[in-house]
């Protein structure tokens, strides 16, 4: 699916800086789960980590939260120096991967636990906590079911619950750990737009660790790239998604097709496609990377790489071509309105990626 | 081969060899379980209920129910406390050592309780390490008390631990986090989250230690020293009628273990009937 259409414009966000996490590092035994990571969030903003399991994302979500300490580096948060609050006084609100409701209370309990459990000269009266609730409640949609148990509750329901309770001691920070994970893609799109309103409405930094690219780039103001513990890009969505930083991050963030080619005296050159490469492009032999949409298809005589159509295949309004590219099969995705005719099996037809990626051979 | 598929459809017909093995199996229970129950309490029995009462109600008979009360009611608690204290360590921490601490605590249920019974007699007794110092400063363990707590809480160590290390392991550390991110004490998060989320658990397995307790013979009788009315628990004092020859105040002492072991049985069966999803010995393999 291209991912351009369901992003949308980067919002402006408040430039004054909230979260600064500089040069932490965590080890688990031999293993290295985050190597000198930095990274800062601004004011009220939206920030996505995105990173196959085992790129040490929710490990940082945990050092953030209190529930990890890093074995160096530093955590700031309002210039106050995170890293010597435990978690207790920390205030921020998370929302773990299985939700861990408290099994024995009822959801109206959960959600008033985080009140219910402070210093009595700090505690709002019985009748205030339950107002609270309800108007919780009602934020996520669940106004009736305060009387009911986690185990009686959908997926969905139980992930709205957990963010009701954490944002019930109006945190200063919200730290989601894969929220959606355990919900099938119908809810996820549904839950993934309200998140984004309960957000903008709650006017906390919000920091949202997942593994769906689609989700990090339709939902976050800015998105950091892990993996195996460093933060290998951190950026907008447009600017992650049109300028990657490495291939890792270019495959991450969507299908790639991959060719090798050389740069030499400013120009590329695949197979038998030569083109003008990108000011700053590395030298020598490289791999150049482009989306399988994001291609121009022209007759044999044309410029572009030589191709033979092996399959065509309609999914939906979308087609994929299947096309034999120098020995290597390469799959393209087009657009119906936009396919010219008589794309078929056995056409011969030359490929001319619009915004080829050059990056060095690793 | 799922579990659906070993069981009986209902109303078939029980073939002829399964019925042989049904009744085979019902004729082995009563002759090693339900008789020798019916032989306690008819023996108990058999001079008339008077003689029964005088037997159950004479100074040492009384003094033999005060100790064992006594004792378990210092052992289990402690042994509950213990127990769910190791269970917390190694659920809800990494750490190295942990399965030696496993090991550890299954340590008394493969070791015969007459072991256990003479660890405490080698490092207590007269001619023990610290027995030379023990009796300079007047200190009892050995043929006291004391020796009998320290026995019985060695061997029933396991019962509350084992219970709740595989369901805490299942249930994990996430709600306890959970509580600390909302403002929550350590304290607050055990006693609000922890404890109840293994409360029928914890019961259950301070019944199974009760039980073991309360009718623990081996090692406490190692270290009792049989002193009547003054060391000797229920079951040492039914050895010590037996032996005298008192039948009737043997079998009358031990059907009141009997008793004991059948409100433990019919407790521990309520607790497996309504809360059998809390409780870790369903989850066991």
């Amino acid at each position: 699916m291209p991912v351009n259409s369901l992003r949308t414009a980067d919002r402006e966000t408040p430039s004054r800086l909230s979260l600064e996490i500089s040069g932490v590092s965590k080890t688990f035994g031999r293993f290295p789960a985050l190597k000198n990571v930095s990274l800062q969030a601004k004011d009220k903003e939206f920030l996505a980590l995105l990173g196959p399991s085992g790129s040490g994302k929710t490990t940082l979500l945990r050092v953030l939260a209190g529930l990890e300490e890093p074995d160096s580096g530093e955590v700031r948060f309002d210039g106050e120096d995170f890293l010597s609050l435990p978690v207790r006084r920390r205030k921020v609100g998370m929302v773990f991967q299985h939700y861990a409701l408290f099994r024995h209370m009822t959801v109206a309990q959960n959600i008033a636990f985080g009140l219910s459990v402070r210093k009595r000269t700090e505690r709002p009266a019985r009748s205030e906590i339950g107002d609270r609730v309800q108007t919780l409640l009602s934020l996520v949609q669940l106004e009736d079911l305060g009387k009911r148990f986690p185990s009686q509750l959908s997926g969905g329901q139980r992930q709205r619950v957990a963010l009701a309770r954490a944002l019930a001691i109006e945190p200063r920070m919200l730290l989601l750990d894969e929220p959606f994970g355990a919900l099938d893609a119908q809810v996820r799109r549904e839950l993934r737009r309200w998140l984004r309103e309960v957000h903008d409405r709650a006017g906390v930094t919000t920091v949202f660790v997942t593994h769906d690219q689609e989700e990090a780039l339709d939902l976050a103001d800015r998105v950091g790239i892990m993996r195996d513990g460093e933060l290998k890009q951190l950026g907008t969505p447009n600017e992650v998604y049109e300028n990657p930083a490495d291939p890792f991050v270019y495959d991450f963030l969507g299908a790639a097709c991959r060719m090798p080619g050389v740069v030499a005296g400013g120009r590329l050159t695949v197979a038998d496609w030569e083109t003008v490469a990108e000011k700053g492009a590395p030298q020598g032999p490289v791999e150049v990377y482009f989306r399988p949409d994001e291609v121009a298809l022209a007759p044999p005589g044309g410029a572009g790489l030589a191709a033979e159509v092996k399959a065509v295949a309609a999914r939906g309004p979308d087609v994929r071509i299947e096309c034999l590219v120098e020995g290597q099969v390469l799959e393209l995705e087009a657009h119906g309105p936009t396919l010219p005719a008589g794309v078929a099996p056995g056409l011969a037809l030359r490929i001319k990626p619009l915004r080829p990626k050059i990056y060095t051979i690793a | 081969m799922t579990l659906a598929e070993t069981r009986p459809r209902p109303g078939a017909r029980l073939s002829l060899p399964a019925v042989m093995m049904v009744l085979a199996s019902v004729a082995v229970m009563a002759v090693l379980v339900v008789a020798p129950l019916v032989t306690v309490f008819h023996d108990a029995l058999s001079k008339g209920l008077g003689k029964y009462l005088d037997a159950i109600r004479g100074p040492d008979a009384l003094a033999a129910m005060r100790l064992t009360l006594l004792v378990s009611g210092i052992s289990v608690p402690l042994n509950a406390a213990f127990g769910v204290a190791a269970a917390w360590c190694i659920a809800k921490f990494e750490f190295r050592g942990k399965n030696l601490l496993l090991t550890l605590i299954d340590l008394p249920f493969s070791m015969s309780p007459v072991v256990s019974g003479l660890v405490w007699v080698l490092l207590f007794g007269a001619q023990g390490w610290f027995g030379t110092w023990l009796i300079d400063h007047d200190i009892k363990i050995i043929f006291a008390t004391t020796g009998l707590v320290l026995a019985t809480i060695l061997v029933t160590f396991p019962f509350v631990a084992r219970e709740l290390i595989p369901l805490m392991q299942d249930q994990g550390a996430d709600e306890e986090a959970a509580a600390l991110t909302l403002g929550a004490s350590g304290l607050t998060a055990f006693w609000k989250i922890t404890l109840p989320n293994i409360r029928w658990a914890l019961l259950y397995g301070v019944l199974l230690c009760n039980a073991r307790a309360m009718g623990e013979f081996g090692a406490v009788s190692v270290v009792s020293g049989h002193i009547r009315g003054l060391t000797t628990t229920l079951p040492l004092h039914v050895e010590v009628l037996y032996n005298d020859y008192d039948f009737v105040g043997a079998f009358a002492a031990a059907s009141l273990l009997a008793s004991l072991g059948l409100v433990t049985l019919l407790l521990k069966t309520g607790l497996e009937w309504r809360h059998a999803g809390e409780l870790a010995a369903n989850r066991r393999p």
